[in-house]
Parts: structure tokens; C-alpha cells; sequence
């Protein structure tokens, strides 16, 4: 375990209480009329929810970071993300929505499709270049059925329904989201950790990474996979949650040595602690409707990528 | 362990190249630019499967080995000197071990020191020289032990200090038993420090022997279509136009 998965962790632990204490009504287990039920059945599903979705972002990002050896590489960039999306404004437009399970589970068969056609076109290589250009082409192929799917809307109602549902949050969740994404997330962490040494010798560029013996092609599907497990289903429950698995990594890799196998665990960990205390602070904006999560991320994101470009500019100036 | 290829052809690169390469000596791959020095040390390595023809190492085809073993055999190092994140450059040199699943700290010192870089370990990898990369990439290589080091243009963008040095180097691993094979583009360093020379022009062998034969005069006019001459003795030759 590095120094960055100790604080991190450590961190997360800290702020867990605090979060299931927060929000409009700030919560005291002594005073509060049922205070156990609201934290049982509210607080904690959604702080879990929060740091599954947030540990999901946080890892692809790095892990996608580390796979296109570019700082600036987002997840959702290359169309899992805006395919999972795309399967949950379906089950929306067709007002499948009103069943707790039908607009995950068309989130989940959109994310699939998309990962089946990432598969498909780069899949047999295993090239890099391919496999970005396919992702760039799925996203903006499903981000154009997305906005297809909002002007032509059914009516009113359902078209507020699927800007809301895009602009991705935490209210109102259950358990049953969390037992929903939590171990598909698990399981994509899992198989992005697992490729983490082969991401390390991708730092040295695709040819030595083959001659050193790492089969790009298994690599590539373990990340096809992975990023598909995570942020397909992160999607799935909370919507769509931009920035983080941009800022984590970024914020994480100080904190290591920076190679790509010891920064995936660790963004994990702070993706969970970004989500959690992000959706912890819409809870307590004293606002007339709630923040959503997804937009609060943005407004925080965007400044953020903007300095670091700054930032970048500065060296290579 | 010798590496042989057999009629290797890849379409627009190599014709019918076939070759036998012996371990514990210098091999340099020369050639003008385009005439496939590039494909064809890639298909040595591994990296490139040929449209025709194959690669052996002691007569088992290379496609057939699996990955990880040709990786402990075949150490690469590419014209490239891209390294994408700042990691510290013992981590870099410890990837070397990477085929042998392991980060043992014996072959990854005795690299450093063959290269005198100890004092870089730990240091980060962008904030080394050219010069400096260019070692501890070549460190990267030997720390994973490999019978064969097949590097193209190591020398490229290294002053003279730089290319003598790293030359050295590769001449003790050769003397430790190594098969070393090198695409060269400075032909006096091909005839001054490698045991035997391959030229090639548009895809197939021009010639290939000791290096005062394949790199003769004659050859070079007639591949690189330059008016030249070799002046000074054996070892330390120099070529001038004209």
C-alpha cells in the first residue's frame, strides 16, 4: 500500500461521518426524530452511492490516463459515457422510467453497446490511435442520438426528465443502486488494477510495452471492460457525472510516483472522497432546489482544468 | 542462442531477407533511409510479423514463442526516447524486469553501474539530458538480462562523448555474450565498432560481412549513390566524400 492509498483512505474514513451528518437539516443522531431511518435508508445509501460512483470515475480516469499516456484523457470522452447515457434517456423517452430497474438497466445496455463497438473496430489490433478515434466517433455518435432524443421528446414532462437525468445526482437513491452498481464497479476497478503493470511499461511507448511482453490486445479489452464496468454503471445510477475522473488523477499523482499502476487504487479512493464530500456540499447550499451533483462537479471542474492548463503553459513556456 | 530469419518479406518494406545472426558480437544494420532497417530489426525483435517468411531464435519460430519468453530473450530499445510520465528513473530501468515478473535489485544495480548512471536512480526521468535518457533507456534493456539487444539508432541525437561511451557499453554486453545488432546510420561507427555489417537497400540484403567488405566503397556508391572514400587505418576509420 503507497503513502497516497494510506491518506486517502484515512481521509475517506473522515469524511463519511461528517457527510451522513450533513445536509439541509443537519442531522444529531441524540435529537433528531428518526434519526436511525434517515440514516439508515437515506444518508448512507446515498453516501455509499456516492463513493462507488466517485471510486468508479476516479479509477477509469486514471486508468484511461494512463492507457492514452495523455494527463488531459476523461473517460467520458470516449463514448461508454455518453452510451450509457444514451440508454437511460431511451428508457426515459419511452417513460420505461416509472421501473426502479428499466432505466439502469438501459444505462447498463447502453454502456455495453458502446463497448461492444469499441470491441469491434479496435478491438482485433489493439492500436491505441484506433481505439481513441472509435471511442471519439461512439461518443459523439451517442451524444447526437441524445440530443436527437430530447427534440423530439415525447412531451414536455419527459424532455425536463432527461435534461434533469443527464445533469447526474445522488437524490433520492436507495440501496437497490447501490447493490446495482457497487459490484459492477468493484469488478471494473478490479480488472483496471490488474493492468496496471502493463500501463507502466506503456510509458515507454506501444513498442517497447510489446517487447517487454505485454499483450496490448488483452490489454486493451481488460480496459475496455474496465472502463465500461465503472463508469457504465456509475452512470447508471447517478447520471452523468463529468470532471472527476479528469481532477482526481491530477490531484492524485503528486501524491505518488507517478506511474500509472500506483495511481489507479489511489484515484479510486479520492474519487470516492470528491463525490462524497461534492454531494455532501449540494445537500447543505442553502438554495431553493437542490445543486445537481453533476453540475456542481462541471462549475468545480471546469476552473480547475482551465489553471491546469495555465499551469501547463507555464512549462512549456 | 542464434536469431535467424528466413525469406522475411513484408509488403513495401522487405523482400526475401534471410539472415543468420551469431550471439557475443556487434551487428550493425545500415542502409539508406527507406530501405527497411527499421522494419527489419522490428521483425527481429518480434514486433512486426512478416507478410512471408519468419523469424527463429535457435530454430523455433519467434510468432510461436510466447510474449514473455521472446521479452527475456529480445531486449528492444526504439529510436523513440518518449517517456510519458515523470517517473522516477530506477522505476524506468526496474521495467527491464518486467519478463521475469520480478524487480530484483541485483541486475537493476549492476545496470546502472554498467552505464555509470547510479547516481541518476534517483532522479526523475524528465529531468535527464539527452544524453542521460539515452543511457538509462539502454539500462532499462540490460537490466532485464536478454541474450540479444536490438536497438535502432541509439547513437542518433547523442554528441560524440555520448556515442563513444554508449558504444563501449554495448561491446561489454557483446563480450558477456550477447548478440548485439544496432541500425546505424553513421557508417564510420558501423565500420568502426560493429563485427559485421548488413546493408540494405530498398528492401533487400546489398551485402552483408565483416564490415570492410560490406561497407566498401563500392557498396556505398552503388546503395547510397554518393561519390565516397574511407581514409585512416582499420578501427578508426573516417568517411569522406569524394
Amino acid at each position: 500500500m503507497n503513502r497516497a492509498t494510506l491518506i486517502l483512505a484515512t481521509l475517506l474514513l473522515l469524511a463519511l461521518p461528517v457527510s451522513l451528518l450533513a445536509g439541509r437539516v443537519w442531522l444529531d443522531p441524540a435529537t433528531t426524530p428518526n434519526a436511525a431511518i434517515i440514516l439508515a435508508e437515506l444518508r448512507l445509501p446515498r453516501a455509499m452511492l456516492a463513493i462507488v460512483v466517485g471510486a468508479g470515475l476516479g479509477a477509469a480516469g486514471a486508468a484511461m490516463q494512463g492507457y492514452l499516456r495523455n494527463p488531459l484523457a476523461d473517460p467520458g470522452l470516449f463514448g461508454i459515457a455518453p452510451g450509457a447515457a444514451l440508454g437511460a434517456v431511451a428508457a426515459l423517452w419511452f417513460g420505461y422510467a416509472i421501473s426502479p430497474w428499466l432505466l439502469p438497466a438501459f444505462a447498463l445496455v447502453g454502456a455495453g453497446g458502446a463497448m461492444a463497438l469499441l470491441a469491434a473496430i479496435a478491438g482485433r489490433t489493439g492500436g491505441i490511435a484506433l481505439f481513441t478515434l472509435a471511442g471519439l466517433m461512439v461518443a459523439s455518435l451517442a451524444g447526437a442520438l441524445t440530443a436527437l432524443a430530447i427534440s423530439m421528446a415525447p412531451n414536455a414532462f419527459a424532455m425536463s426528465e432527461i435534461v434533469l437525468w443527464l445533469n447526474g445526482a445522488l437524490t433520492d437513491r436507495s440501496w437497490r443502486e447501490v447493490w446495482l452498481a457497487g459490484p459492477l464497479v468493484m469488478l471494473g476497478i478490479a480488472l483496471l488494477w490488474r493492468s496496471g503493470t502493463s500501463l507502466d511499461a506503456l510509458t515507454l511507448g506501444e513498442p517497447v510495452a510489446r517487447s517487454l511482453g505485454v499483450d496490448t490486445r488483452l490489454l486493451l479489452w481488460l480496459l475496455i471492460a474496465g472502463v465500461g464496468l465503472t463508469v457504465g454503471a456509475s452512470v447508471a445510477v447517478a447520471g452523468i457525472i463529468g470532471f472527476v475522473g479528469l481532477i482526481v488523477p491530477h490531484l492524485v499523482r503528486p501524491l505518488t510516483d507517478r506511474r500509472p499502476s500506483q495511481l489507479i487504487v489511489p484515484s479510486a479512493l479520492a474519487g470516492a472522497l470528491l463525490v462524497l464530500v461534492a454531494d455532501s456540499v449540494v445537500r447543505v447550499l442553502p438554495l431553493v432546489t437542490e445543486l445537481r451533483l453533476g453540475i456542481a462537479l462541471s462549475l468545480l471542474g471546469a476552473p480547475f482544468f482551465l489553471l491546469l492548463l495555465l499551469r501547463m503553459r507555464r512549462g512549456l513556456v | 542462442m542464434r536469431l535467424t530469419a528466413q525469406e522475411l518479406s513484408i509488403a513495401e518494406r522487405l523482400s526475401g531477407v534471410s539472415l543468420t545472426l551469431e550471439p557475443g558480437s556487434i551487428t550493425a544494420i545500415c542502409g539508406p533511409n527507406g530501405a527497411g532497417k527499421s522494419s527489419l530489426l522490428e521483425a527481429l525483435a518480434g514486433l512486426l510479423h512478416p507478410d512471408s517468411g519468419e523469424v527463429a531464435m535457435e530454430g523455433s519460430a519467434l510468432d510461436a514463442m510466447p510474449p514473455r519468453d521472446r521479452a527475456m530473450t529480445i531486449g528492444y530499445l526504439p529510436q523513440a526516447h518518449e517517456i510519458a510520465w515523470d517517473v522516477p528513473v530506477r522505476s524506468l530501468v526496474e521495467l527491464g524486469r518486467m519478463p521475469h515478473g520480478d524487480r530484483r535489485a541485483e541486475p537493476v544495480d549492476a545496470a546502472l553501474e554498467a552505464l555509470d548512471i547510479e547516481h541518476l536512480a534517483g532522479r526523475r526521468a524528465q529531468s535527464l539530458s539527452g544524453g542521460e535518457t539515452a543511457r538509462v533507456l539502454l539500462a532499462r534493456v540490460l537490466a532485464g538480462e536478454p541474450r540479444w539487444i536490438l536497438a535502432d539508432e541509439p547513437l542518433a541525437a547523442l554528441d560524440i562523448g555520448h556515442q563513444l561511451a554508449l558504444l563501449h557499453h554495448l561491446r561489454r554486453a557483446a563480450e558477456s555474450g550477447a548478440g548485439v545488432v544496432l541500425v546505424l546510420h553513421d557508417l564510420a561507427h558501423a565500420m568502426n565498432h560493429a563485427d559485421r555489417a548488413i546493408v540494405l537497400d530498398d528492401g533487400r540484403i546489398a551485402a552483408d560481412g565483416a564490415c570492410e567488405d560490406a561497407l566498401d566503397r563500392q557498396v556505398i556508391e552503388r546503395v547510397w549513390k554518393v561519390p565516397v572514400r574511407w581514409i585512416g587505418e582499420a578501427g578508426h576509420r573516417a568517411l569522406v566524400s569524394g
